[in-house]
Formats: C-alpha cells, sequence, structure tokens
C-alpha cells in the first residue's frame, strides 16, 4: 500500500487576473520507508509538491492522499494535528528556535505539540541527539552552533515524533558539500533505522544521487 | 504551561533593551497611580478625618426638615419629649455606635461691651461631645481643654476680630423660640481653632447655659452627632438608623426625623469624589499606556517572528497554543512591569511618608500628609495593568495564530 498517492494533482496561484499554473496534473505514488528525491530547476513546483504533501497548502484539483488521509479535506486545525503526528519537516534555513537550547529543539515537538511524558520525551530526544552526533551541543544555542551543526538537529526534531514521512526542502542548499552529504547520510541511516519516509527537494545533482527513488519536475509536470 | 511561559521569558530576554523600555514604561505609570493614590487617599482620608473627629461626627440625626433650614438655625425644628427618647433608643440598640452628643444649636449676638457681632454657638454635654468628636479638644488653642457651665469657647477669628481673650467677659444674647430676648454672660473659657466647613467657626458653650438663654422648660436637642466604632460602617449604621427612625411619622402623618451622614453635611465630600474622579481617570491613563506600549510590542514581535511562527504551526502547533504563547508574553511584560512598578512605588510612598509632607488647606496650615497605599490598591492596580497587557496581546496573537505557515515560512 501507499504512503502517499497523487491523482491528477494541480496548483493553480492566482493573482487577479493572473494564473501561473505550478504542478500539471501530477500523478504518482510513495511506498512507505522510501527515500525520495524531487529535482528540478528553480520554480519547476518542487516547493509547492511537497507544501501540498505536507498539507501547508491545497491542491487546487486532483486528489492527495497521506497515509491514508484525503490532505486537500483537512481544515487548518486538522491540518496542523495531522502534521504533528505524521510528518516531519526540515527546512533550508533550518528553522531552528533560536531562544531554545539544542535539546530543546529536538524536544519541541513532543512538548508542544504530542505533550509526551517527560521520561519518554528525555529518552527520544537522547537517542536521536546520539544518532545525529549532538549530544555534546546539547545545552547550546542554535547561534553558537554551526550550520551543518544547526541541520543535525533539525534532522533530530523532524524524527523525534517518529513520524511516517519527511519532507525536506532544499535541506542541504546552505551547506557545503561535505556538511551535505553528512546530512544526507544521517538521514539515509534514520531511514533504514525507523522506516521513515523521506522526500527531499534539491537541484544539486551530486545530491541527487543518494536518493533511491527521483522524480524530476519541470514547469509543474513530472518529466520520468 | 510552564513551558509556554518559559519560552516567553526567553523572548523577552532576547530582546532585552525593548523589554526594559516597555517594562519601565509600565512601572512608571503604576508608580504614579499609586503615588497618586496615596497622597490623595492620604489628603482625602485626614480632611475626612479633620470634618468628622472636629465638630461634624459620622452620622447627625435631626427633626424633618431640620438640615434644608440650617442656615437659620430654627429653634421650632428642635427634638424633644417622646421623639427625643425614640432616637436615643434607636442609638442605643445600634451596637456600632461608639458614642453620640446632643446639641443646641442657635444664632445669637456677641457683645465684648464695646461691639456687637453674630455668632453661632452650640450647646453641648462636654463628655459626650469630647467623646463623639475627638479631636475637638485639640482645637482649644488657650484655655482649659473643657466646657465649663458659663465660659464660652470662642472661634479663633471671632475672637481675633472682637479682641477677646481667656478670661474676658462677653454678652451672649439670643432669642428663643416664642421671640423673647435674653442675654447671659459669659466668661471665655478658651480659643477655639477653626476648622474648613460648615460648624468649623461655632463656638460652644454648656448645654444648661443654652437652655437658659432659650428659656428652654424641658430640653430640646437641635441635633444628634454619632460617632461610630469604625468608621467603615458608615454606610451599614446609616441604613440601620434610617430604617429605625425613618417609620417614625410625625402628627402631620410624615415622616419625623432625618438621618444623614458627613458626606450630605459637608461640602468636602464633593472635592472627596473629585478626588476619586482623578484617581479614575489617572487609571484610564495608566490603562492607556499599559495598552498601548504592550500592544506596540507585541505586534511588533509577531512582525519580527513571522518565519519562527510558521516553524512552529508547520511543525504542528495548534493556534491555541500559539495565541497562549503571545498572551503569556504579553501577561508577563504585564507583570514584570506591575512588579517593578510595585515596589518603586512602595518605596516613593515610603520615602513621602518619612519626609513629612506639610500643606496649607484653607485657614488650616501645616497639615501633615502621610501618604500610604493598601495592599487592596497594589492588588487592584497590578490586575488592572496584567488584564490590560493580556488584552492588549489578543490581537497579535490572534493574527500569529490565523498565519499560514506556508506564508510564513516564504517571509524575509
Amino acid at each position: 500500500m501507499s504512503l502517499i498517492t497523487a491523482s491528477n494533482l494541480s496548483k493553480v496561484y492566482a493573482k487577479e487576473e493572473l494564473k501561473v499554473e505550478a504542478l500539471k496534473g501530477l500523478n504518482f505514488e510513495i511506498k512507505p520507508a522510501s527515500f525520495v528525491s524531487f529535482v528540478g530547476p528553480s520554480g519547476s513546483g518542487k516547493t509547492t509538491l511537497l507544501n501540498l504533501i505536507g498539507c501547508l497548502d491545497k491542491p487546487t484539483s486532483g486528489t492527495l492522499t497521506v497515509d491514508g488521509t484525503d490532505v486537500s479535506s483537512l481544515n487548518t486545525r486538522t491540518a496542523a494535528a495531522f502534521r504533528g503526528r505524521k510528518i516531519g519537516f526540515i527546512f533550508q534555513d533550518f528553522n531552528l528556535i533560536p531562544v531554545l537550547t539544542v535539546y530543546e529543539n529536538v524536544g519541541y515537538p513532543l512538548l508542544m505539540v504530542q505533550n509526551t511524558p517527560a521520561a519518554e520525551r528525555k529518552k527520544r530526544i537522547d537517542v536521536l541527539l546520539e544518532a545525529v552526533g549532538m549530544t555534546e551541543k546539547k545545552d547550546k544555542y542554535p547561534d553558537q552552533i554551526s550550520g551543518g551543526q544547526k541541520q543535525r538537529v533539525a534532522v533530530a526534531r523532524a524524527l523525534v515524533t517518529n513520524p511516517k514521512l519527511v519532507l525536506a526542502d532544499e535541506p542541504t542548499a546552505n551547506l557545503d558539500h561535505k556538511t551535505a552529504y553528512m546530512v544526507i547520510d544521517i538521514m539515509k541511516k534514520m531511514k533504514n533505522e525507523l522506516g521513515t519516509t523521506f522526500i527531499f527537494s534539491t537541484h544539486d545533482q551530486k545530491i541527487v544521487g543518494e536518493a533511491e527513488i527521483i522524480y524530476s519536475l519541470e514547469d509543474g509536470e513530472l518529466t520520468r | 504551561m510552564l513551558n509556554i511561559l518559559k519560552i516567553a521569558v526567553r523572548n523577552l530576554m532576547r530582546y532585552k533593551r525593548r523589554t526594559l523600555l516597555t517594562t519601565s514604561l509600565v512601572a512608571i505609570g503604576v508608580v504614579f497611580v499609586l503615588v497618586f493614590i496615596s497622597v490623595s487617599g492620604s489628603f482625602k482620608n485626614m480632611m475626612i478625618g479633620q470634618i468628622t473627629d472636629s465638630f461634624l461626627g459620622h452620622i447627625q440625626v435631626h427633626k424633618k426638615g431640620y438640615v434644608v433650614s440650617l442656615d437659620s438655625l430654627p429653634l421650632t425644628l428642635n427634638l424633644g419629649g417622646k421623639s427625643l427618647g425614640k432616637v436615643e433608643k434607636a442609638i442605643s440598640e445600634t451596637p456600632e455606635i461608639e458614642a453620640y452628643s446632643k446639641r443646641i444649636k442657635f444664632g445669637g449676638m456677641f457683645s465684648n461691651f464695646v461691639e456687637t457681632t453674630n455668632v453661632r454657638l452650640n450647646g453641648v454635654y462636654p463628655e459626650d461631645e469630647f467623646k463623639t468628636v475627638p479631636l475637638f479638644l485639640s482645637r482649644i488653642r488657650e484655655g482649659e481643654k473643657t466646657i465649663k457651665p458659663g465660659e464660652i469657647l470662642v472661634p479663633e477669628l471671632l475672637a481675633k476680630g472682637m479682641k477677646v481673650k481667656v478670661g474676658d467677659t462677653v454678652v451672649i444674647i439670643a432669642t428663643n423660640r416664642d421671640g423673647s430676648v435674653n442675654g447671659k454672660q459669659f466668661q471665655v473659657g478658651g480659643i477655639l481653632e477653626s476648622v474648613s466647613g460648615p460648624g468649623g467657626r461655632d463656638g460652644y458653650i454648656h448645654i444648661d447655659d443654652a437652655a437658659e438663654i432659650l428659656r428652654m422648660d424641658s430640653m430640646e436637642i437641635s441635633e444628634i452627632a454619632i460617632r461610630l466604632k469604625g468608621f467603615g460602617e458608615l454606610q451599614g449604621v446609616f441604613e440601620e438608623l434610617k430604617g429605625k427612625l425613618g417609620s417614625e411619622l410625625n402628627k402631620q402623618g410624615k415622616p419625623a426625623f432625618e438621618v444623614h451622614t458627613w458626606e450630605k453635611l459637608s461640602p468636602f465630600y464633593n472635592i472627596a469624589k473629585m478626588i476619586d474622579i482623578m484617581t479614575f481617570f489617572i487609571k484610564l491613563m495608566l490603562i492607556a499606556i499599559v495598552l498601548v506600549s504592550i500592544m506596540n510590542v507585541m505586534v511588533t514581535a509577531v512582525y519580527e517572528r513571522i518565519r519562527e511562527i510558521g516553524t512552529i504551526a508547520a511543525i504542528g502547533t495548534l493556534p491555541g497554543k500559539i495565541v497562549a504563547m503571545f498572551l503569556i508574553e504579553g501577561f508577563s511584560l504585564g507583570l514584570f512591569g506591575a512588579v517593578v512598578g510595585d515596589v518603586l512605588g512602595i518605596a516613593i510612598i515610603y520615602i513621602l511618608s518619612v519626609v513629612k509632607l506639610t500643606f496649607n488647606f484653607g485657614r488650616q496650615k501645616g497639615i501633615l500628609l502621610s501618604p500610604s497605599v493598601s495592599l487592596q490598591d497594589i492588588l487592584t492596580i497590578s490586575i488592572i495593568v496584567i488584564i490590560i497587557s493580556v488584552l492588549a496581546s489578543l490581537q497579535p496573537a490572534y493574527k500569529a495564530s490565523r498565519m499560514k505557515p506556508i506564508d510564513a515560512l516564504r517571509h524575509i
């Protein structure tokens, strides 16, 4: 059974008279525990697609099912709850919360979204910090660590709730090659250990090669 | 909730200068209000104390219609016989009353054998009067601190104008209720300090002397001044007495008595009300200061943290929790401001009370101010500040919670 099913999925941005078709009738399926990359140049629709899968936006037409739920039917609140339960996010700019330490950033979704008990929370944070090699930096604030370290923290934060799916929009765009590979390696390792599906977008051809399944997007259409 | 508070406090500390400025503004507002309340309250309470404890008493009972005719001091509206007994019975059945003083009030002529002028006089039982208006004795500037039969306490302005001093002989001439004139010689027993308000410049004689001048066959009383055990019981006792005496009717079937608190008898009540109104407007200003400053900070905070809001919303933070985060931030700002303002305000009020400020009011010189502020006032002001801080944060918090994560994440 597929984790994600897109059927004739379209997204049109309309501003006054101007209409931009960001996605044009996409059809695809992604199975659980996949390591998938959407590649394509800027403006090809990668981010739009990830936003739809992540329930951050709604398709204009077509259907999109994530873990058996038609995400286009979710309202603001139910979409937030769905994301909190099923999806982890890794952002290009890391987007760590500056007033929280590394430890607190990783624990944020457990504490503020899932209300996980303290003991369980500590166990899961410790495991993930160890997995991404950030245990020693757990008391540092985001402005006290490097970009690569921030993204490792972001990976840990995305995985701490044991989501079925992690979406990463250009996760290595702000990292040097060495650090970028390190982050991708961590993601792969996590996918193998936890069975989480990773979907990331990139236009970095070297990073693309690390994906098991690659979808190419061009002008809002899947080309292969 | 503790975690949201922790995040809120850290966000406030993140912009230390702005937080400090806003907190200072709120604190200055709180200080201003507390100091104003303490000083104006001290003035008000002191003046009320002066008026009620020097001559007015807390409550007065008269025959119906007396108060509207007070300027002419009508002898035809005195209480006597059964009606006086009824009033005294009602008073004796009211345990909250500490003391009462029966007075005969009348107008007469005051002569030093060279000049003659008008005078308003009170005939009183000295012991009862001193218990009912305990500051009365402190008003006797010269002479023995008592009112002996055959002696008169002359108000200081009259004594100065008529050039009389303690020990001099004067004559009081008065007309009784039947229109016959009578006179009696008195020795000046003391000079009485004037106080603000009606009755504050009256002379005093013994009640037996008053009855003699007015040729009363039986004792008649113009007014009964009452002192309560606690000033806070004023309204309760007033209502009780009004209830007991209000049902008494005269021969014409109309109410026989009237009961008034000091508020209806002294024009200072209007000044006290003005002070209350000013205090209200000062509080409104504080509310405006808090509202504008906190709202300004919170609007800025939301604008500066749009991407963060987008991130936590994307992660799955529910809108209600985002609202709570910003409300608690506003709450914390208000709380800090209120606490700092309370501490500074109390310190300034303490310094003012140690410095011993004095002022003049009317003819009264060197009145000492003793500013103080009650715990209730401090709590009320603090709660107002905190509630307004939370309300001021509502709109920005709501705006933050309604942001679409996709738009917020795109924000640069």
